[in-house]
């Protein structure tokens, strides 16, 4: 298939493979982070990790939008979705992520009226055809969904529809990860950058990780060819002696972004001052509520939320797991009291997040996989 | 900035689960080493993996309040639901294999019996409806038991409101789909309920069929060094279906694979029948499902080479597009089969010879070891698990 095969040519991994190889210094451990959770799908998905040397671990990043939003959010939607004559809409994944109460799936079953869309103009579609309904979308992302929300409000209000909102989740990469450079027990050598938050925000408000922090990072996309090469990019830096802002993604990366997508973002929404992040606590300034000018739009200021802040279950470590701390299988009730089908934390819910990624594609060690293998290939 | 919070409330389920699994822990768990944060694979890595599948033998529980759609998917809450619910009310020994169709024995004959319900939504699309979906789908899990199948049952639930001349073209394709596999539908029922209370149509058919001697087909027989087949290209009833509802402004030159695979099964168990271990019909939750069922059921591990599994190109874009891996979507017209290694070039030859199986391939092999688990070798050249779906990408496709 053109635009996909060539990018997960196992030939050309091969030989990347080998110059990676090549780079790492003897005896030198590295540890980059990649921080999309699609990065760390892709990683998973194609069982990319069998092509590092053990020297270089990949660390999880906190870039999975489902797996960062806090369980009082989660409650106020539910609570959203429980008003009398109201369309909750949202996107697949977030239909399982557990509140203090419970999923959206769950809700939907106890009776709520909860429908999944594949973008907010879908339930745009959906208050239309239900004018009778207050229709809200869960409006979850970062700087690469952020963009189809504010389109989406605007066309609302050009078309002047009176019976739609969105409920503001989304939140912005960049603080949070300042929040992990700041964070006192993670030692990195580099960051797989963001791949389509930077199609929208581009390269530049990166700069200060090698300026600040002296750290280097490479915008990655999100074939696994792409991210070997951000890999091979990264350690180049480092044997140089470089440390800067790389751009890996130029196909579909501008560095300076995408100024029309980020004027639309600008014109609706307003920086919070602070917004609580899953596992990491609250970040000031790295989340966005809409303007006064929406307020109609704004299913916050239209309805009354509980706003009540839920403690993440003691047992859960999805915050060391979203920093990069601990390996997903280090958490306590990893696998055991929480899995996939019941999950604790919000890491095993998304397809994207790091348990989940982990428990269904990765779980056993590289050398254990070899040794099926080639045994596989003998029999 | 970190900021003080007073007002927290903790979570009642979280903890309940937490205790629900400490109390089913085994004492082995004693001895787990407490972590050290960021150390790399190894022993320790080992030992959690024990847990996670200590955690899996353990008795499956349906913890929910309420039934979900993931109850309905193929996955692991089907199977909770199946095991907890189900097979624990009605424990005997004929329900207890699991299988697609129970084995019935009548003085010296032994007969296949499985039944089915259908509610895809739409109830028309590309390739066929309902009607033959209920027809084949039985038909199938009948073939698939190794037995020729020969009468069906049929029970309809229909809506208040449903047009008639709709109900005329199912039936229609039901007789025409029971004509061409050779059952007759010899016994039914019909329910209608209030507007709203169902969507349209929904069908059950039941089936029977002879099981010819000395066969004995099960996934618990696979063994190290058997080969997978599977006998065309997977996931085109499933997407299919997903594109016709129309909700992703998707288009592709695609049909469903809906077909009755009696007369391919035939072939396959006239060429090579005492080497077939097993075979499954790739329904709901695909061909993975079938694989963990296998990994499971004979405590086998199962690899399958990713670039020799048959995907149509359209259905691997909307895959790529929906995010969605093709070996969990549903099929309605392909078989999965294990056969002894020695036979695996003839069985593909035989399937190949019939119009249905005309792209039949081996995809795996059985090996030893890890038991219970199914993997994928990436087209990419690497490695990784194919566990049971959780959650349901693609709800009500048959």
């Amino acid at each position: 298939m053109r635009f996909v095969d060539e990018y997960r040519d196992a030939e050309k991994a091969r030989a990347l493979a080998a110059k990676i190889a090549a780079l790492c210094e003897p005896g030198r451990h590295y540890k980059f982070m990649e921080v999309c959770g699609g990065h760390t799908h892709t990683i998973y998905k194609h069982g990319l990790e069998d092509y590092l040397p053990e020297s270089i671990s990949l660390v999880h990043g906190p870039g999975c939008p489902v797996c960062v939003l806090p369980m009082g959010r989660v409650d106020d939607a539910i609570a959203l979705a429980e008003q009398p004559d109201v369309i909750m809409t949202s996107f697949g994944d977030m239909m399982r992520v557990p509140g203090g109460r419970g999923s959206f799936f769950d809700s939907s079953a106890a009776g709520t009226d909860i429908r999944m869309v594949y973008s907010p103009l879908d339930a745009l579609k959906v208050a239309r055809q239900n004018p009778d309904k207050h229709v809200i979308f869960m409006a979850i992302g970062m700087e690469t969904t952020t963009p189809s929300t504010a389109m989406t409000v605007l066309r609302a209000a050009a078309e002047g529809i009176e019976n739609f909102s969105i409920f503001c989740n989304h939140v912005m990469i960049v603080p949070a990860i300042k929040a992990i450079l700041d964070s006192p027990d993670l030692r990195l050598d580099g960051f797989i950058g963001p791949g389509h938050v930077s199609t929208i925000i581009g390269c530049r408000p990166y700069e200060y990780i090698p300026a600040e922090y002296g750290k280097p990072i490479v915008t990655a996309g999100f074939e696994p060819l792409d991210i070997l090469q951000s890999v091979y990019m990264l350690l180049q830096q480092l044997a140089e002696g470089r440390c800067e802002v790389e751009n890996q993604y130029s196909r579909v990366v501008p560095w300076d972004g995408n100024t029309v997508a980020l004027r639309a973002v600008a014109e609706v929404m307003e920086l919070r001052p602070y917004f609580e992040w899953r596992g990491l606590g609250f970040i000031s300034h790295s989340a966005l509520q809409v303007r006064e000018k929406y307020a109609a739009f704004d299913a916050e200021r239209r309805f009354t939320l509980p706003g009540v802040r839920v403690a993440d279950p003691k047992a859960c470590q999805c915050g060391e797991v979203l920093k990069g701390v601990l390996k997903p299988w280090e958490c306590k009730v990893f696998g055991t009291a929480c899995t996939p089908e019941m999950p604790i934390g919000t890491c095993m819910v998304s397809s994207e997040g790091a348990c989940a990624a982990y428990y269904n594609f990765g779980r056993f060690s590289r050398q254990r996989i070899q040794e099926v293998s080639i045994e596989s290939s003998r029999a | 900035m970190t900021h003080q919070d007073t007002s927290q409330q903790q979570v009642n389920w979280a903890q309940a689960a937490v205790a629900g699994h400490a109390s089913a822990k085994h004492d082995e768990d004693a001895g787990f080493p407490t972590h050290q944060p960021g150390t790399e694979h190894g022993g320790r890595e080992q030992l959690v993996l024990e847990r996670i599948e200590r955690a899996r033998r353990a008795r499956p529980r349906v913890r929910e309040k309420l039934i979900t759609l993931a109850h309905g998917a193929g996955g692991k809450a089907t199977q909770s639901l199946i095991e907890a619910i189900f097979l624990d009310a009605f424990r005997n020994p004929l329900l207890a294999p699991l299988e697609d169709a129970a084995t019935l024995t009548a003085g010296d004959s032994r007969l296949a019996f499985t039944t089915d319900s259908y509610v895809v939504s739409p109830l028309f699309f590309p390739g066929g409806n309902i009607g033959d979906l209920a027809v084949n789908g039985t038909v199938n899990d009948l073939a698939v038991s190794g037995a020729c199948p020969a009468h069906l049952s049929a029970g309809f639930i229909l809506e208040e409101g449903f047009p008639v001349e709709d109900l005329r073209r199912i039936v229609e394709s039901m007789a025409a789909a029971a004509a061409a596999a050779g059952v007759s539908i010899v016994t039914g029922d019909t329910k209608v309920v209030q507007r709203g209370k169902a969507d349209g149509c929904y069908i059950n058919t039941a089936g029977v069929g002879l099981i010819p001697g000395g066969l004995t087909l099960g996934v618990s027989t696979a063994r190290p060094g058997d080969v997978v087949i599977v006998s065309g290209p997977v996931g085109d009833h499933g997407i299919t279906v997903m594109l016709e509802r129309g909700e992703l402004d998707l288009d592709a030159e695609l049909v469903s694979d809906t077909a009755p695979v009696h007369e391919l099964v035939r072939g396959l168990l006239d060429a090579v029948g005492p080497d077939v271990r097993a075979m499954r019909d790739a329904t709901r939750g695909g061909v993975a499902t079938i694989l963990n069922e296998v990994a499971t059921a004979a405590g086998v591990a199962v690899v399958v080479d990713e670039d020799s599994v048959p995907v149509r190109p359209e259905v691997r874009g909307a895959c790529e597009i929906l995010g969605i891996d093709p070996l969990y979507v549903a099929c309605e017209g392909r078989i999965v089969a294990i056969v002894d290694p020695g036979a695996a070039d003839a069985a593909v030859a035989a399937l190949q010879g019939h119009p249905l199986g005309a792209s039949a391939t081996a995809v795996g092999r059985i090996v030893e070891d890890p038991p219970g688990l199914v993997m994928l070798k990436t087209g990419f050249g690497g490695t990784r698990i194919i566990d049971l779906l959780v959650g349901d990408p693609l709800p009500r496709i048959c």
